[in-house]
């Protein structure tokens, strides 16, 4: 896995834009780079959250030091760094999932739209709601595909039968499941092929009108198409929310982001736009990663 | 050469010696159901089985005898649904509790705990019953004619049932990735609708299954309901009937074998109790058995 990461990251920093992979999949390519360029062109999106002198603690165990970031709306943030370096970590601060484990704390602020998410009072489930988390295994609830989608609605009120249909039908519209699974709704979510779940939780969260959506690693159990698919809808995405994905496979990183952060034992080594991250690194580490030195 | 053929022969009696364990305990049920079947056809000679199962009298010893089971059956099913209705509830708060409340260390303790309670025997709760908790309930409720009365047992079924049922349950939970509960949660759900929304419908056969096995349990206990429950062959009507005396299937087995004559038809009839019993447990734990197979299947 690693090896097949770094030797895309390789071919990548070469300036051969992943060719093995553009070669295995070569009817997928032209619409990803057109969106690409098209974005090239576009102009400087706000800030969504901004992270200032955050740390974060398991116990005395300092995993995320001093990580000051900015994460813009309608763009794609990767994260990437090796294994332990603290990117799940980071990325559950942001709708503080990691206030579930116990033992955890931190200092520093995290501003989405400018307020504190860590002030006194703040309400958890309407932050929750507005930054979205997709897991690295597709993990849908057993129960049916339309009740999955209304899940995260339901739990605020009541909806009336329109409504809900409305929702399902937007919701899997809006991540690309909805002509594949429009003539069996009531079918069990587990009955769908991995990348169809993956799609399913984006769903779930489009569904309660996430602003940002959070993504550890949602394609590492996928295959390529299944993974391509989902990074293309990840590209129409962010036209309404802005994404954060933690990825270990750097192709992705560099094919689908606008913006990488590399993270190296908790420290953001270096942030900035993908392009410049990728082909002309500042930083001698970030460059020894991208170049695959590191595991 | 011959090391290795020698070698070979002893596993292929291993093998047998394990296959034949195996479908000894197939052979037994077969044999214990037939054994039930022998006993009981010849009581078919003289009754029909309409007779027998919505007969209105239980009295073997009235002239003839009478041997209506009806009286019996619905013993048996007030008593069990009793006992279910306290103790489901109770039994899904405890392994809530304990499978996702509860700190590590109570975890450890309390489950170990709670399955000791099975480890009682049933004549402990029958002491109980008919020593602390009727007498009680007899001189303190004003409505409760006798000490020993259908809610009595199934207050008892419900405490010998528990341990069962929250252990399987507990299990159950605890089962469901962690992945489910943390994206329920990711959804801006609290706890408390994680617990109820997406915990429990995805442990939902796990917890079928748990009741079920808690049922089954419920209705072949013998020794607390035929202390407890007063022991009256009468038909219990409505609500009430839960505070009345009653008496089960089981408890009449108990009761009666050992005065009926050999082959008499009394004593067929108490063997047609004991094959319905039978059916009715062996179909229950074979539900019990494909929901959790089936629910095996939908987590993974
Ligand atoms: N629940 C926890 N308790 C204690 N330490 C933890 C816990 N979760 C993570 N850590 C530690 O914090 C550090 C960062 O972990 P984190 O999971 O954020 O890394 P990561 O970059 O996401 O790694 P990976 O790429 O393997 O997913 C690691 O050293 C890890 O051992
Ligand atoms: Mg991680």
């Amino acid at each position: 896995m690693q090896d097949h990461a770094t030797d895309t990251v390789a071919d990548e920093a070469k300036g051969g834009g992943g060719r093995q992979y553009a070669e295995d999949h070569a009817f997928l390519r032209a619409p990803v780079d057109a969106s690409r360029s098209a974005e090239q062109a576009g102009a400087e999106h706000g800030v969504k959250i901004s992270t200032t002198d955050l740390n974060i603690y398991y116990g005395d165990f300092r995993a995320i030091k001093s990580v000051s970031a900015v994460i813009r709306s309608n763009e794609i943030t990767a994260l990437i760094g090796p294994s332990g370096c603290g990117k799940s970590t980071y990325l559950r601060a942001l709708n503080r999932m990691n206030d579930e484990i116990a033992g955890t704390h931190m200092d520093g602020t995290v501003l989405l739209d400018g307020v504190d998410i860590y002030q006194p009072g703040t309400d958890l489930v309407t932050l929750r709601r507005r930054v979205g988390q997709v897991f690295q295994q597709p993990n849908p609830f057993p129960m049916s595909i339309y009740d999955n989608v209304v899940y995260g609605p339901r739990l605020q009120r009541r909806l009336r039968r329109d409504e809900a249909d409305e929702i399902v039908e937007q919701s899997l519209q809006g991540a690309a499941l909805w002509d594949e699974v429009k003539n069996d709704l009531r079918k069990s979510a587990m009955d769908l092929s991995g990348g169809q779940q993956q799609r399913l939780c984006i769903a779930r969260c489009l569904a309660v009108n996430s602003e940002v959506l959070l993504m550890d690693e949602p394609c590492s159990a996928l295959d390529p198409t299944a993974t391509f698919r989902i990074e293309e809808l990840m590209i129409e995405l962010k036209e309404r929310m802005s994404i954060v994905i933690v990825t270990h496979n750097m192709y992705q990183a560099s094919r689908v982001s606008d913006r990488t952060g590399f993270f190296l034992l908790g420290e953001l080594v270096e942030f900035g736009d993908t392009p410049q991250i990728f082909e002309d690194p500042r930083d001698e580490r970030t460059d020894a990663y991208v170049r695959g030195r590191f595991g | 050469m011959v090391k290795r053929r020698a070698t070979r022969v002893g596993e292929w009696i291993i093998e047998r010696l394990i296959q034949l364990s195996g479908m000894l305990g197939i052979i037994l049920v077969v044999l214990i159901f037939l054994f039930l079947l022998q006993n009981s056809l010849p009581i078919f000679k003289e009754r029909t089985l309409g007779e027998l199962v919505f007969g209105q009298r239980w009295s073997p010893t009235h002239g003839d005898g009478q041997f209506g089971m009806l009286p019996l059956l619905l013993g048996s099913l007030y008593v069990t649904v009793g006992a279910l209705v306290i103790a489901v509830p109770l039994a899904l708060a405890a392994s809530v509790f304990v499978a996702e409340i509860a700190p590590r260390r109570m975890r450890e303790f309390l489950k170990p705990a709670i399955e000791l309670l099975a480890a009682i025997p049933s004549v402990v709760f029958g002491f109980l019953g008919l020593l602390v908790v009727g007498p009680w309930i007899d001189a303190h409720v004003e409505i409760i004619k006798v000490g020993q009365f259908a809610a009595l047992g199934s207050v008892m079924l419900a405490f010998m049932a528990l341990p069962t049922i929250v252990s399987i349950c507990e299990d159950a939970f605890h089962n469901v990735p962690r992945e489910i509960f943390n994206s329920s949660l990711a959804l801006g759900a609290t706890r408390w609708q994680t617990i109820t929304r997406a915990l429990m419908p995805a442990a939902r056969s796990g917890i079928i299954a748990a009741i079920l096995l808690g049922l089954g349990r419920a209705i072949g206990e013998t020794m607390t309901v035929l202390m407890v429950t007063g022991n009256a062959q009468v038909i219990p009507k409505g609500l009430l009937g839960f505070l009345k005396p009653i008496r089960t299937m089981t408890a009449t087995i108990a009761a009666e074998m050992g005065e009926a004559a050999y082959g008499s038809t009394h004593f067929h009839t108490l063997f047609t109790i004991g094959l319905f019993l039978f059916i009715i447990t062996f179909a229950i734990n074979t539900i019990a058995d494909v929901i959790v197979r089936r629910g095996e299947k939908d987590i993974a």
